[in-house]
């Protein structure tokens, strides 16, 4: 039995994790350098759709299936708004990070609510980016190498 | 290298970098083939975020890097596949009303970039007023080095609530138009299904 694109399987797989990897550093490393939620996101999401190019989209689907990524894309932004919510009940503004630890003399307050923010927006991102390749590429059935 | 070599030499990298956009573009124009099309839109975003990178401007190239090169080219294929892989043949007669119309707007623009300050300009609009408060400001009130990402997530933190609720709105949209499937006598089926029943 011979395996389809063994080459670019073999690549997949070893890609696969430190593009997760490096999603998560540009994820939490926001604050510092370059990159944030929206970023990290979208290479998050790439790293599934790569796997769903190689191996294709029903297999990708058991690893991530759509019912998970839909919950994703909800908590996500719930996770945004929810943080603003929060600091109005901590007594400050909408998303005014500084109530969540007022009495901190260098901002935590504003670190914190940075991390948190970007990441309900690097989950609705990533999911909602699966969530339309899934839609777009579940459409047609395997895709035969003749129609390139 | 003194400063002004290194000043020439971005210039040299610039306007190469903006000739080789310019170059892409028209190829696009003039091609019919869709899928070298959505290659080449692919190398022009790669393009913009390497322009984005020499002007400083890194967070946008790697926005444009993932966004523009990467995921919009994969989403393009996957819209390809639904359709043909060439565009139709376009009458190519030319109407004397388009190109004045278009000379007019271009000599507009071109008109408009007259006003503009120089690059860098300390005293333009955009590096003084707020562009200079936030500068200031962020080491102060927010204490995170990256000045992009506490204008994006705390100045403007309502801006971005109000972005991602775009982003998911897209999500919906996209599961509502192609995700719900067909009704068949009273049954869900799935597009897979759909099509096969109709072979």
């Amino acid at each position: 039995m011979s395996i389809e694109h063994l080459i670019l399987r073999v690549v997949i797989k070893i890609m696969f994790a430190p593009i997760l990897l490096f999603a998560l550093y540009v994820q939490f490393h926001g604050d510092y350098g370059p990159g944030g939620g929206f970023q990290a996101g979208v290479i998050f999401a790439v790293a599934f759709i790569l796997h769903a190019l190689i191996m294709g989209l029903e297999e990708t689907k058991r690893v991530l299936p759509v019912g998970v990524l839909k919950v994703m894309m909800v908590v996500g932004f719930l996770f945004y708004a929810g943080t603003g919510v929060a600091t109005m009940l901590l007594g400050g503004n909408l998303l005014g990070y500084d109530a969540i630890d007022p009495q901190s003399t260098h901002h935590a307050g504003q670190h914190w609510g940075i991390l948190l923010v970007e990441f309900g927006v690097g989950m609705a991102v990533s999911s909602t980016m699966l969530m339309i390749f899934y839609q777009f590429a579940g459409r047609e059935q395997e895709i035969r190498d003749e129609d390139w | 290298m003194t400063g002004a070599e290194i000043a020439d030499l971005n210039l040299l990298i610039d306007l190469a970098l903006l000739t080789m956009l310019v170059l892409v573009a028209y190829v696009m124009t003039k091609s019919r083939h869709l899928f070298a099309i959505v290659m080449l839109s692919g190398i022009y975003s790669l393009l913009s975020a390497a322009f984005f990178v020499s002007l400083d401007a890194v967070d946008v190239a790697f926005t444009e890097a993932a966004v523009g090169a990467g995921v919009s080219t994969v989403l393009m294929l996957g819209a390809m596949l639904l359709t043909v892989r060439r565009e139709k043949p376009v009458r190519t007669g030319r109407s004397p009303l388009a190109i004045l119309v278009v000379t007019l707007v271009g000599s507009a623009l071109i008109y408009a970039t007259l006003d503009m300050p120089p690059y860098g300009d300390p005293n333009s609009p955009a590096n003084s007023y707020i562009g200079e408060a936030y500068v200031e400001r962020t080491a102060k009130e927010i204490a995170v080095p990256n000045i992009v990402t506490a204008v994006l997530a705390s100045y403007r933190g309502f801006d971005t609530l109000g972005e991602t609720m775009v982003i998911f709105t897209a999500g919906l949209g996209v599961i509502l138009l192609l995700g719900a499937g067909s009704a068949r006598g009273g049954k869900l089926v799935s597009d897979v299904e759909e099509k096969e029943s109709e072979r």
